[in-house]
């Protein structure tokens, strides 16, 4: 934070501008709107909980980006074999 | 051989002409014999943002359509040694052009010109592929605003879609003071965001205003800031490593007054 906005309590604009923007950017470029990164999401944790046991909860999957590279980045945590029988 | 060289923007009224037509006449200073297209068409103004609307005879769509030859359809601009223009047709619309008809037309060009500049018009339509369809090289001009720059990074992916990237990028109407009281994008924010190239950045500047009423590019004005910049981004295209101006700030009392303060002084 900058002395601005430690000062009046509000963030400058052009920062504001700037994350606005790298949001709207990120689902711009991919053509994958939040609503549709949920579904795709509920339907990945069916198909991989076909497989192995999974943690629904803590899945998270994300776009991500490398310079104008796009990625899909997925955290999917397996349920640990201690836990399993519990 | 030339190069050609299409600058464009998806959101406009952002600089497209005014750049054509300042790197146009830089180019032309530095020695090489330059052409530029208005293929912005319905909409001609490379014409006269070069002060040279008095003289158009023929345009781009009687040569596609075999009313003029290439040549006919050329002005030169008489205060610079080797800058000419091919203007849009004002009274037709952008079908009566092809990309194709472009790629033929910059063909010819090219064996003659050292560069050909193609001023596009905005959006991402027929225009837009009509002016990048001959492109060796794309610069996208963008100003530090949301809209903008979303517009830009659109743009500049339909760009690498057609296989004419990576383009480069010219952010114009930057204003030192704005960015620096946090009001306004910075150069490093929108790089950042876009993720390409930068060529250069263009000042916010009233001499550009003034100096299009004239229909006078601004570099025939060493003294305006914007017309060095336009200056440097030629010579940057040519192939020279030209240092980024600082963009240098005039200083407030305050700011002086602070810093004084904080070094002690
Ligand atoms: N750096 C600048 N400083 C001040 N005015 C500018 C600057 N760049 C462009 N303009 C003004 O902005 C307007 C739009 O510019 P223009 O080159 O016609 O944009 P485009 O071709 O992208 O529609 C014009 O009136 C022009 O004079
Ligand atoms: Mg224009």
């Amino acid at each position: 934070m900058g002395w601005f906005e430690r000062l009046t309590g509000r963030e400058r604009s052009a920062k504001k501008a700037k994350d606005r923007l790298r949001l709207v950017l990120i689902h711009d470029r991919t053509d994958l709107p939040p609503a549709r990164l949920e579904a795709l999401k509920d339907e990945l944790i069916a198909v991989i909980s076909r497989y192995v046991e999974i943690e629904p909860q803590a899945v998270e999957i994300q776009l991500s980006q490398d310079g104008r590279e796009q990625y899909l980045v997925a955290n999917i945590p397996l349920k640990s074999p201690g836990r399993r029988r519990s | 051989m030339g190069k050609v060289l299409t600058i464009t923007s998806g959101k406009g009224g952002v600089g497209k002409t005014t750049t054509t037509a300042n790197i146009g006449a830089a180019l032309a200073g530095l020695g090489k014999k330059v052409v530029c297209i208005d293929a912005d068409i319905g909409l001609r103004n490379l014409d006269l943002v070069l002060g040279l609307e008095n003289r158009i005879v023929y345009d781009l769509v009687d040569v596609v359509e075999g009313r003029c030859r290439l040549r006919q359809a050329m002005i030169r601009d008489k205060r610079l040694p080797e800058l000419y223009l091919i203007p849009a047709a004002q009274t037709r619309d952008k079908t009566a052009v092809s990309p194709s008809d472009m790629v033929e037309i910059c063909d010819e060009l090219r064996r003659e010109f050292d560069w050909v500049l193609i001023d596009s018009p905005a959006g991402i339509e027929r225009g837009f592929r009509n002016a990048i369809a001959p492109a060796d090289e794309v610069v996208v001009v963008t100003n530090p605003e949301v809209s903008s720059v979303r517009d830009a990074d659109r743009i500049i992916g339909l760009i690498e879609a057609e296989e004419k990237g990576p383009a480069r990028l010219i952010i114009n109407r930057l204003d030192p003071r704005m960015v620096r009281s946090g009001d306004m994008l910075s150069v490093e924010d929108v790089v950042e965001l876009l993720a390409i190239e930068l060529l250069g950045v263009i000042p916010e500047d009233e001499s550009i205003v003034i100096n299009t009423n004239r229909g006078m590019p601004v570099v025939l004005n060493p003294k305006s800031k914007a017309g060095q910049a336009f200056h440097n981004i030629a010579r940057r295209l040519l192939g020279e490593k030209v240092p980024f101006m600082p963009i240098e700030e005039e200083s407030g009392g305050l700011r002086k007054l602070l810093g004084r303060w904080l070094r002690g002084g």
